[in-house]
């Protein structure tokens, strides 16, 4: 199976403002250090690590809304890495996001429909309304949630429409950063249900960042584990959990609290 | 003998009907950690509001009773019970950020407390911060009390929140999701921080949290609520042994279990919920007419 991305030796800085001078600019500070690896098409990826480890940095090199100072990515096999916002605009269209928090990514003043509808004009699409209703179907909302705000959503539904609006371009690729650490868990397993089918029955391959292993146990295929910037494990889930290699992932495999009142944390 | 004891709490929405908590009766003995769970909007915060009198002035108190060592707090006058409750409770909150105010440096946030409810001297009041921020294992106590909250990581922010909800001494501590904000390594080593904290204080624990998994740490008893209802009250073990309601039940079918990945994840099942509410409309008519 070909590789949908295949990310070698990325690098990325930014200027750390809280060092800067008040003349000058500030000094740059290393946020992915040398990571690469492949993502097959059809996968589900997890990408796991602490706050601050760069796993929401990777997912937006990868989606460029931030642009590597070092190394390539490769999507589809056509090098993105330093692509101008003109070249990436047929491509975006490919390759779709969905935020944490449905609250601050879904147009207050917007409906629901409007929300939807919004990128596929702009990506030229003939029949939207048609899209719109089909993407509400696909992720298990009723088509008269079109007419409605997102304040008048609970936070599930809200996160359903942040996954209509993705699937409604027919990407090839989505990448979901922290989609379900906001709920409850009853809107959690809904929310991760609805994910595996539509991974399925669309082809996707999705790229998942969580600090959740548990979830990630759940739904993905292969994992990376993220520590400051550096990718300390790559593995098949399975092996991933069955025997961590790398001490970091050992420490966050320690750290979950699992739900069982006799399994005592050392 | 119960140290915090709630009988009958209802709460609303002022001047509405709208129900916020619904004669909410719970018992949480000295130096015991009770566990409050439930999906937002719950009313499980609501109750930690309600016994340290800092319910947002919007929701009001309709019937029932909190008895607080002892005092019968609702019958209190407010300067009267704001005191008594500064002297016997505390709070570690959610979000260490917003809790600790930016502008101000450590140190006399920490003192603040025990100079303006117990009237310590300053002084006093610094060497107990310094042993408190110690006893929380921050290393170099001396630097934390002269830094801004924003030179400082999440992990050391909550430890100080922890070391001022201790200062007082406090008989009674109610921990909002205290970890919630923080990642998984650094949310064991807070929990097992309150644990020991509480366990050598000996102090009764409220403990709000959505996170099962946490319940099953540092909790022996807890209440599962739905729409600001007690659904079941037990001990931890039997909750995760033998859960009596099905609503707790469906709950802990929902929960994700890393080493059984194979289980398939159920949402709570709109069987159940009609269930629940068929409950709670049931309960609210016996009390209408009781």
């Amino acid at each position: 199976m070909a590789d949908l991305y295949s990310v070698e030796n990325l690098h990325l800085s930014l200027p750390d403002l809280t060092k800067k001078p008040l003349l000058g600019s500030a000094p740059r500070i290393e946020i992915l250090k040398d990571v690469s690896f492949a993502l097959p098409k059809g996968e589900i990826l997890g990408i796991v690590g602490g706050s601050g480890s760069g796993k929401s940095t990777l997912g937006r090199a990868m989606v460029r809304l931030l642009e590597p100072t070092g190394g390539k990515v490769l999507f589809g096999g056509q090098d993105i890495t330093h692509l101008d916002e003109a070249a990436l605009r047929p491509l975006r269209r490919r390759f779709q996001m969905i935020f944490q928090d449905p609250m601050s990514s879904l147009n207050p003043r917007h409906r629901v429909g409007q929300i939807i509808a919004a990128p596929l004009a702009l990506h030229g699409f003939a029949d939207v309304p048609a899209r719109v209703t089909e993407a509400l179907d696909h992720v298990g909302l009723p088509r008269h949630f079109a007419a409605r705000y997102p304040h008048e959503l609970s936070g599930g539904q809200r996160q359903r429409v942040g996954i209509a609006r993705a699937i409604a371009l027919r990407p090839e690729f989505i990448l979901a950063d922290e989609i379900v650490s906001g709920l409850d868990v009853s809107s959690q397993a809904q929310v991760l249900n609805l994910l595996e089918g539509l991974v399925k029955e669309l082809g996707l391959t999705l790229a998942f960042i969580s600090h959740d292993l548990s979830v990630i146990r759940r739904l993905c295929s292969r994992v990376l584990v993220l520590y400051r910037g550096a990718i300390v494990e790559n593995a098949a889930t399975a092996d991933l959990f069955a025997a961590p290699k790398a001490a970091y992932t050992r420490e966050l495999l320690d750290a979950i609290p699992l739900p069982d009142p006799d399994q005592l944390w050392a | 003998m119960s140290f915090l004891k709630i009988t009958g709490l209802s709460a609303r929405l002022k001047g509405t009907a709208f129900p916020i908590l619904r004669d909410v009766s719970l018992e949480v003995a000295a130096g015991e950690v009770h566990g409050l769970v439930g999906e937002s909007g719950a009313g499980k915060s609501m109750i930690g509001k309600a016994v340290l009198g800092i319910l947002p002035a919007s929701v009001e108190i309709t019937r029932g009773a909190i008895e607080l060592d002892g005092m019968d707090l609702l019958s209190l006058p407010p300067a009267e019970r704001r005191r008594r409750i500064g002297a016997t409770a505390a709070l570690i909150p959610q979000d260490p950020l917003t809790a600790l105010n930016p502008s101000r440096r450590i140190g006399p946030q920490v003192t603040d407390r025990l100079v303006d409810i117990l009237g310590w001297p300053r002084a006093r009041a610094e060497t107990r911060a310094r042993e408190l921020l110690a006893e929380v294992h921050i290393p170099d106590p001396e630097r934390v009390m002269r830094s801004y909250p924003h030179e400082l990581s999440g992990g050391m922010r909550q430890r100080i929140l922890i070391a001022s909800a201790f200062a007082a001494e406090p008989k009674l501590i109610v921990a909002d999701e205290p970890t919630t904000a923080l990642d998984v390594t650094v949310q064991k080593q807070i929990l097992k921080l309150i644990a020991e904290m509480q366990a050598r204080h000996g102090t009764a624990l409220l403990f709000v949290t959505h996170d099962l998994g946490v319940v099953s740490k540092v909790c022996q008893s807890l209440s599962v609520l739905y729409g600001g209802k007690v659904m079941e009250a037990t001990t931890v073990r039997d909750f995760f042994r033998q859960p009596a309601h099905g609503y707790s039940r469906a709950l802990l079918a929902a929960t994700p279990k890393y080493t059984d990945p194979a289980a398939s994840l159920t949402p709570v099942p709109d069987a159940v919920i009609a269930a629940v509410q068929a409950e709670i409309a049931a309960h609210d008519r016996s009390l209408r007419h009781g």
